[in-house]
């Protein structure tokens, strides 16, 4: 098994969705992740606040330089993830396929180092 | 002797063969291809001594196999390949989840698999399959050499790391994958067409391959029929200059009446099949074309039909201009040219090419004039050039 990292790609400066339509999309993320338990392929998810709320830690001469924000301004931002288990990257993409169309928003699929 | 031309002609037919297998068997793509290329270097070493042997494929195989045992052997003493010499000793039994089991068809859909970048989807099909260096491939994708070096490397990395996996699609998921294979031996074709024709027969024998092991996927045997209806004029489509000629002043005689009965089977038979799509739409349209002794006698009712059933199933701007082609010959350059002028087209030189083509016709010469020098503007293939560069000179007199 090789674990994934499903991301999910945040606009920034993004509107936020209706009430109703983000209702919507939890319900449908809700839906994803109980699929994703059932078929023991879970491992985490979850949102992320946004990228205001960061803080980065740099190292610099043996100390850590503490500062606010993220550590890129981009025009997106990861805005949440979830962690899978699958054999190969056509059954990740199927998920991430899933995560797309549940959160409408563009999904990342990236496998993780030495997790066979 | 000829055993060096042998090898020569046994590496051109077996090496795709044999990266499968031992992609297959090891795992790992970079180990498959040292290892049958150790093999086809040992070939030439010793069989111009002992002969070729009887199965020459065979030879090979079991030959790059006990090389890559041997080195895995070796190398498993100073590095974590323990669990691959290991593999080795128990190899597990392919896995059947395709609707096909040959192994050269599981490493076409690996390299065009579409989390690959098209280019590197080429470049890796032509290396793996086809056996081209990537100095060859360098050459006819017009990129430098480590350009393309660096991404072969990329892609096989991705393809080890992300685990794509080698294997045939799920009968479901077989027509979506299935078209961008076809698009990649297509797009092959059409860069020989422009320039390098080994490309053209690289292609081909891909697209043999295609059809061949999935013959129950007619797209596979339009596509084939539709490259070697096309590749039979290729004797015919340039003068003694080196100019293109178009389809309509080619000498008949010369196109390769070969390549033609074979394409034109393959259509008769997708149309009895009767599951048309893009590649044998076109096919038929290039078999209406070599079925005319003579350009007069094209039935271009029936290729104006065949382009209006390809507008319905995949409709595009270079289709429709194609369509207009046939308008042009059915009801007269007039009403044709009215349809180019809808067309999103304007950086294709072709669109200006037929556009002057039609505004000769008419005796619109100034205008014809501007629309060749718009094409000329545009095009980059030689041959094509010096046509448009001739009939701008015709025009001029």
């Amino acid at each position: 098994m090789q674990h994934y990292l499903l991301s999910v790609v945040q606009p920034v400066g993004g509107q936020p969705p209706a009430p109703d339509e983000l209702a919507e999309i939890m319900h449908r993320v809700q839906a994803f992740n109980d699929e994703l338990r059932e078929a023991g392929v879970w491992v985490f998810s979850g949102g992320l606040h946004g990228p205001e709320t960061a803080t980065v830690l740099r190292p610099k001469d043996g100390d850590v330089l503490i500062t606010d924000g993220p550590y890129a301004e981009g025009k997106e931002y990861l805005g949440g993830l979830c962690l899978i288990r699958s054999a190969d990257l056509d059954e990740a993409l199927e998920w991430g396929r899933k995560a797309a169309l549940a959160t409408t928003l563009p999904i990342e699929v990236r496998p993780f180092m030495g997790t066979h | 002797m000829t055993d060096a031309v042998d090898v020569e002609a046994v590496f051109r037919a077996e090496y795709g063969r044999a990266v499968a297998v031992l992609v297959r068997f090891l795992g790992d793509i970079d180990l498959a291809e040292e290892a049958v290329q150790d093999a086809f270097t040992t070939a030439v070493r010793r069989w111009p001594e002992t002969g070729v042997p009887p199965s020459p494929a065979g030879w090979i195989i079991t030959t790059a196999r006990n090389r890559a045992i041997d080195r895995l052997r070796r190398e498993s003493s100073r590095d974590d390949r323990h669990a691959e010499a290991a593999r080795l000793h128990a190899p597990d039994p392919p896995a059947q989840e395709g609707p096909v089991h040959d192994d050269r068809l599981r490493l076409i859909f690996t390299c065009c698999h579409p989390a690959l970048a098209l280019q590197a989807q080429v470049a890796l099909t032509l290396r793996l399959l086809g056996g081209l260096t990537t100095a060859q491939i360098a050459r006819a994708f017009l990129v430098p050499e480590p350009t393309m070096a660096q991404r072969l490397v990329r892609a096989k990395a991705k393809i080890r790391d992300a685990r794509i996996p080698y294997r045939v699609p799920r009968d479901a998921d077989l027509p979506d994958r299935l078209k961008g294979v076809l698009a990649v031996v297509y797009l092959i074709f059409n860069q020989g067409y422009e320039g390098e024709a080994g490309l053209c027969t690289e292609a081909l024998r891909l697209g043999r391959l295609l059809a061949e092991l999935m013959p129950d996927e007619p797209e596979a045997a339009g596509l084939l029929a539709l490259m070697l209806l096309v590749e039979s004029r290729r004797p015919a489509r340039a003068d003694a200059d080196g100019a293109l000629v178009p389809l309509p002043e080619q000498d008949r005689t010369r196109w390769d009446r070969d390549l033609i009965a074979e394409g034109q089977a393959l259509v008769r038979s997708c149309l009895r099949r009767d599951r048309p799509g893009p590649y044998q739409i076109q096919a038929a349209v290039q078999a209406v074309h070599s079925d005319a002794p003579t350009a007069e006698a094209t039935d271009w009712n029936q290729i104006l039909r065949l382009y209006d059933q390809l507008m319905a199933v995949s409709p595009s701007p270079v289709v429709a201009l194609n369509r207009a082609v046939a308008v042009a010959e059915v009801e007269g350059p007039e009403p044709a040219l009215e349809l180019l002028d809808g067309l999103d087209l304007d950086g294709y030189h072709v669109l200006h090419a037929v556009r002057a083509d039609l505004l000769r016709r008419l005796s619109r010469t100034a205008e014809a004039v501007r629309a060749y020098e718009a094409a000329l503007a545009l095009a980059e293939n030689p041959a094509e050039r010096a046509h448009l560069d001739r009939r701008l000179r015709e025009l001029a007199q």
